[in-house]
C-alpha cells in the first residue's frame, strides 16, 4: 500500500536513514551522546586530562576518589581519571582502525564472492568460516601470539577476527544485486567487473556494512580490552582500559574503583555503540524493528 | 539439427541465430550433476536488419536465457549467433566490446533496472565515458538529447531513480539501452509490469524509435497481444524448442500447431463474446528437467498420436514463411 | 459450529456505501478510496477492475478488514453482509467472518499456503477450524474438495508440500481452502496475475465452474480487461479510488461510456487486432496526495470541458449502467 503512496513522481527526496534514525528513536540519540562524550574525552585528553597519566606518585597510591584525584589513584599512585581518558585514544583507535580494515577486507572479499561466484567464492566463503569457526577472542590470541604484541599487531588480531562476518554481511545482498536489471545493464554494456562491484553493487550495501561497522566498533573495544587484560595489548605502562582492569584486579579488595571505573568506560562505549548500531538498522531497515 | 527455412537463407545481415543450446546444470554433494535442465534445445531464429522478431511461449520455455545468451549474460553450450557479420560466442576484447555497442538489452523490472544510488545523469552518461565515445559536456549533451527522445524532460538529469514512475523508470531504462547507438534491442518483458494505460505509452516510443533509428528488435514477452503490437514475425516456444514460426499475424490469427492454438485461445481478449472460444486446457507444463521423450509437447496434446511420443518433430517450413514443429504437418 | 443464518433471498449478499479509505503519509491522511458504492448480488460475479493506484485491492482489503494497522483507516462508510455491517463487528466476530463466510484467494498463492505443511493438512485444518469436522471427516472432505479443484492424482498429491507444486496447483489448493467453509463471497485479488495464461484460463474456468456449483457470489479483482471479458456478468471500472462506470459485462465492452473505459480498452494491445489500433492514454494516475479538484481523470480525458476541471461528477444511472461524466451524461441529457 505504500508503494501507491510513493509511486507517483512527485514524491521528494526521502529524510536520509541517518536523519530517520535519530528523528525515530531516541535511544539513538542517547547512544549518539555517549558515544560522543567519550569520543571527545579521548580526543581532548592532553587539554581535560587533570593529571599525567604516567606519572607515578607513591605517597598516594591506592587512593579512593577525592577532589584532587576524582576516581582516585592506581598501585603506582597515577590518576585513575587520566589514565582513563588516555586509554579511551588507545581503545578507540584500536576500535576503529580494526574495524575499518575488517569492513574494507571484509566487505571487498563478501563481494567478490558473491558477484563472482563459482570457486572463487567456495574458496572465500571457506576461508571466512574457517575465520569464523574460532571464538573471536581465541583467534585474536593467536595472532597477537604469532605477531607478538603491540598497537598494530592487535589492530591487525581484531581486523582478522571480525573480517569474516563482514564478508558474509556482503556477500548476501551482493548474490540480490547480481541479478538486478541494473547490473545486468552494466555487463551488457561492457563494464568491467570491478567497476560492477565498486561503483554499481557496494553503494547499496553501504548502509548495512555501516550498521554492521557500529556493532562490531563495539565488539572491537571488547575484545581489545580483553586481549590487554590478559596481558596480549598494548604494553604497560600506556594506559588502555584493559591493562586498567587488569592492574585493578590485583587490588579488587583494597581498592575496587581501580577495576570498576575501567570496566564502566567499555560498558558505556559497548552500550552506546549498541544503541547507536541498532537505531541506524532499525532506519535502513524497518522490517527488523517489528520482530 | 532443425530443417534450414527461409528465414535462415537470409544471409549474413542482421541476426541469425543457429541450433543454440544452453543446460544448466545443478550440482549436488561432491559436484555430482544432480540434474541437467536443458533451457534451450536447438533453437534457429533471424531477425533481419530492421525486423522485429517476438519470442513468446510461458515461463519456463527457455526464451528468456535464448536472449541473454545472445547478449553474453548467459553462455550458450553450442550452436552459432552471429550478429552484422560478427561470431557472437566467440567475440573477446575489441570484438565484443564492438557488440556491446551494435546490442544492448531493455529489462523487465522498472524498479530494479536503474541503480538507486545514482542520479539518471550518471547512469546515461557511464556508458559514453567507459566506451570513450564522449565525456563532459559532449556526454551531458548525449544523454540530455537522449532522455528528449525517450519523452522526458532534461530535468530528469540530476534526479534519482526513486522520483520517477515504473513507466517513466522504463523510458529512461530504454535510454540507458540506445546511449551507444546500437542497431539491435532485445527487450525481455520490458511492459509486462507496466499498467495497461503506460504499457501502450511505451510501446508507442518503441514502435517510433525502431522507426526513427531503424532498430532490429527482439521481443521475449509471454504477451500474444503486446508482440501483435511491435513485431512483424513471431517464434512460438515450449519447453526450450520453437514450436511455430512465421508471420505475427498469421500465426496468430490462423496458428497451425496445436500448442500455438492454445496459447492463442487461452490469450484473454477483452470481448465477452470471445469467450465461447475458451477452450478446455488439460495438464501443465511439464519440467524441462525432465522433458518427456518425443514432442514435448505430446503429452498435453489434444492431437497427439503414437508417432508424437517417439520422435522430437523438426522444425520445417509447411507454408512459404512459415514453419512448424508437428507431425501433423508432414 | 457456526450457522449460517437464514438469508434474506432479496437484496444484494454484499453492499458497500460511501467507503473511504485513507492511508497515512506523515501526519496527514489521503482517500485511496473515495465515496465507493458497490453492491454484490447473489449469484453473481462482479469484476472490479482499475490500474495500479485504482484503489482497488484498497477496497479489498476493506472489506475483509485487513488494512495495515496504524498506516491506514476507514474513515466513512459502511460494507453489508447479508445486511450487517462489517465494521462494527468485533475483531473475533471480525474473523469469524472471514474465511467462514467470506472465502479469499489472492494473487500470490504461496503467500496463504504454510511451507511446512503438507497441503492435506492444510485444507484439513481450514474444515476443523471453520467447519468443525472431527479428523476422519475432515481428511474425507480435504480429499473430495482437492478433487472438485481438479489437482491431479489428489489422493496422493496432498501429502505432498506446497513447494513441491506449480504455481496453478498451489492457486487450486487456495481455492481448495477457500471453499472449505462454503462461503457466501469469494472474493479473489489478481487470483492469476501469477500465471501463464493456459493455466490462468484454467484457474479461470475453474472459478467460474465452482461458483455455479456452490451459489457462491464472487469478487474478481483484476487489472486484466481480457480477464473481466472471460468471467465477470458485470463490471466496475475504478480511476482513482472511486467507480467511473459500472455496467453489464456485454453492455461494457461494446459501448463503454466513460472515456477512461474508452481509453483502457483502446490502450489494451489485443491479439486479435492489428497493430496501429492501440492508442496509449497520455499521462499519469493523479497522486493520492495531490487529487485534482474536479474529475479525477479531467487531466487526461480528451473531452473535459469547465465542470470537468472544478467538480466532481456524481455517478449517475445511464440506461442499464452507471456513469461518472459531466460531459457524457449532459450528452444523454441534452438528446
Amino acid at each position: 500500500m505504500t508503494a501507491q503512496l510513493e509511486a507517483p513522481s512527485s514524491a521528494g527526496p526521502r529524510p536520509s536513514a541517518l536523519a530517520q534514525a535519530f528523528r525515530s528513536n531516541q535511544t539513538t540519540w542517547i547512544g549518539a551522546i555517549l558515544l560522543a562524550a567519550v569520543v571527545l574525552a579521548a580526543v581532548l585528553a592532553p587539554l581535560l586530562a587533570p593529571h599525567d597519566p604516567l606519572q607515578q606518585d607513591i605517597l598516594v597510591r591506592l587512593e579512593a576518589p577525592s577532589a584532587e584525584h576524582l576516581l582516585g589513584t592506581d598501585a603506582y599512585g597515577r590518576d585513575v581519571l587520566s589514565r582513563l581518558m588516555y586509554g579511551a585514544r588507545i581503545s578507540l583507535l584500536v576500535g576503529f582502525a580494526s574495524v575499518i580494515a575488517a569492513v574494507t577486507l571484509g566487505g571487498a572479499l563478501g563481494i567478490i564472492a558473491g558477484y563472482m561466484g563459482g570457486v572463487i567464492d567456495q574458496l572465500i566463503m571457506g576461508v571466512m568460516d574457517v575465520l569464523l569457526s574460532f571464538p573471536t577472542l581465541l583467534l585474536g590470541l593467536m595472532v597477537v601470539a604469532v605477531l607478538g604484541a603491540s598497537l598494530e599487531n592487535l589492530i591487525v588480531a581484531i581486523a582478522v577476527t571480525e573480517m569474516a562476518p563482514f564478508a558474509r554481511i556482503a556477500r548476501a545482498p551482493t548474490l540480490v544485486l547480481r541479478e538486478q536489471g541494473f547490473v545486468e545493464a552494466g555487463r551488457a554494456l561492457g563494464f568491467h567487473p570491478v567497476r560492477i562491484m565498486a561503483v554499481h553493487i557496494l553503494p547499496n550495501l553501504v548502509a548495512e556494512l555501516a550498521v554492521m561497522a557500529s556493532l562490531w566498533l563495539a565488539t572491537a573495544i571488547r575484545t581489545e580490552a580483553s586481549l590487554s587484560f590478559i596481558g596480549l595489548g598494548v604494553k604497560p605502562p600506556t594506559a588502555t582500559w584493559g591493562g586498567m582492569i587488569r592492574e585493578g584486579f590485583e587490588n579488587i579488595l583494597d581498592a575496587p574503583w581501580l577495576a570498576l571505573f575501567p570496566s564502566l568506560a567499555v560498558l558505556i562505549t559497548v552500550l552506546a555503540l549498541n544503541l547507536l548500531g541498532d537505531g541506524l538498522r532499525d532506519a535502513i531497515d524497518p522490517k527488523l524493528r517489528r520482530e | 539439427m532443425s530443417a534450414p527455412t527461409v528465414q535462415d537463407a537470409g544471409g549474413h545481415d542482421g541476426l541469425e541465430v543457429l541450433n543454440l543450446r544452453k543446460e544448466y546444470r545443478s550440482t549436488g554433494l561432491f559436484g555430482r550433476t544432480r540434474r541437467t535442465v536443458r533451457a534451450v534445445d536447438g533453437v534457429d531464429f533471424h531477425v533481419p536488419p530492421g525486423g522485429s522478431l517476438g519470442l513468446v511461449g510461458e515461463s519456463g520455455c527457455g526464451k528468456s536465457t535464448a536472449a541473454r545468451c545472445i547478449l553474453r549474460l548467459a553462455e550458450a553450450d553450442s550452436g552459432s549467433i552471429r550478429y552484422e557479420g560478427l561470431d557472437v560466442r566467440a567475440a573477446r576484447g575489441p570484438a565484443l566490446r564492438m557488440l556491446r555497442r551494435r546490442v544492448q538489452m531493455v529489462f523487465q523490472d522498472p524498479y530494479s533496472t536503474l541503480n538507486p544510488k545514482r542520479t539518471i545523469g550518471q547512469t546515461l552518461e557511464e556508458p559514453l565515458h567507459v566506451h570513450g565515445i564522449a565525456s563532459g559536456r559532449a556526454a551531458r549533451e548525449a544523454a540530455r538529447a537522449l532522455l528528449g527522445e525517450v519523452g522526458l524532460g532534461t530535468d530528469a538529469m540530476e534526479r534519482l531513480p526513486s522520483e520517477f514512475s515504473g513507466g517513466q523508470r522504463q523510458r529512461i531504462g530504454i535510454a540507458r539501452a540506445l546511449i551507444l547507438g546500437p542497431s539491435l534491442l532485445i527487450a525481455d518483458e520490458p511492459v509486462s509490469a507496466l499498467d495497461v494505460s503506460v504499457q501502450a505509452q511505451i510501446l508507442r516510443l518503441l514502435d517510433e524509435l525502431r522507426e526513427r533509428r531503424g532498430l532490429s528488435f527482439l521481443f521475449v514477452s509471454h504477451d500474444l497481444g503486446v508482440v501483435r503490437h511491435i513485431c512483424d514475425a513471431v517464434a512460438v516456444m515450449y519447453l526450450g524448442g520453437i514450436v511455430e514460426r512465421g508471420p505475427v499475424r498469421e500465426v496468430f490469427d490462423a496458428p497451425l500447431h496445436p500448442y500455438t492454438k492454445i496459447l492463442r485461445a487461452a490469450s484473454p481478449v477483452p470481448d465477452p463474446a470471445a469467450r465461447v472460444t475458451m477452450m478446455r486446457i488439460e495438464g501443465e507444463i511439464p519440467s524441462a528437467a525432465a522433458p518427456p521423450p518425443g514432442c514435448a509437447f505430446h503429452a498435453r496434446c489434444p492431437a497427439a498420436f503414437a508417432r508424437c511420443s517417439q520422435e522430437r518433430p523438426l522444425l520445417r517450413e509447411v507454408v512459404p514463411g512459415r514453419a512448424v514443429a508437428c507431425h501433423l504437418f508432414p | 459450529m457456526t450457522q449460517v443464518p437464514p438469508s434474506p433471498s432479496h437484496g444484494p449478499v454484499l453492499a458497500i456505501r460511501g467507503l473511504r479509505t485513507e492511508f497515512r503519509s506523515g501526519r496527514n491522511w489521503y482517500p485511496a478510496v473515495r465515496g465507493l458504492d458497490l453492491t454484490l448480488n447473489r449469484n453473481e460475479t462482479l469484476a472490479v477492475v482499475g490500474e495500479s493506484g485504482s484503489g482497488k485491492s484498497v477496497t479489498a482489503l476493506s472489506i475483509l478488514r485487513l488494512l495495515p494497522e496504524g498506516g491506514a483507516r476507514i474513515a466513512a462508510g459502511n460494507i453489508e453482509l447479508d445486511g450487517k455491517d462489517l465494521l462494527t463487528l468485533s475483531e473475533r466476530d471480525m474473523d469469524r467472518v472471514r474465511g467462514d463466510r467470506i472465502g479469499m484467494v489472492f494473487q500470490e498463492p504461496m503467500t496463504a499456503l504454510n511451507p511446512t505443511m503438507r497441503i492435506g493438512d492444510q485444507v484439513e485444518e481450514a474444515l476443523r477450524i471453520h467447519r468443525g469436522l472431527d479428523r476422519a471427516a475432515a481428511r474425507r472432505e480435504a480429499l473430495a474438495l482437492l478433487e472438485e479443484v481438479k489437482l491431479p492424482s489428489a489422493a496422493q498429491r496432498m501429502h505432498e508440500y506446497p513447494h513441491q507444486f506449480s504455481g496453478g496447483m498451489r492457486q487450486r489448493v487456495v481455492i481448495a481452502m477457500a471453499l472449505a467453509c462454503r462461503p457466501q463471497v469469494l472474493l479473489a485479488d489478481e487470483p492469476t496475475t501469477a500465471l501463464d495464461v493456459t493455466i490462468q484460463a484454467q484457474v479461470l474456468s475453474l472459478l467460474d465452474e465452482l461458483k455455479r456449483t456452490y451459489g457462491m457470489s464472487m469478487m474478481i479483482i483484476t487489472h486484466n480487461l481480457g480477464v473481466v471479458a472471460l468471467i465477470a456478468d458485470r463490471v466496475a471500472v475504478m480511476y482513482a479510488g472511486q467507480v467511473v462506470e459500472e455496467a453489464p459485462v456485454r453492455s461494457l465492452f461494446a459501448m463503454p461510456r466513460h472515456p477512461y473505459t474508452e481509453a483502457l480498452l483502446r490502450a489494451t494491445p489485443r491479439v486479435d487486432e492489428d497493430a496501429g489500433t492501440l492508442a496509449p492514454i497520455p499521462g499519469q494516475v493523479p497522486s493520492i496526495r495531490a487529487m485534482p479538484p474536479g474529475c479525477a481523470y479531467a487531466p487526461r480525458c480528451p473531452l473535459r470541458r469547465p465542470p470537468c476541471e472544478t467538480e466532481v461528477p456524481p455517478l449517475q444511472a445511464d440506461g442499464d449502467r452507471l456513469l461518472r461524466c459531466w460531459v457524457r451524461n449532459n450528452e444523454r441529457i441534452a438528446a
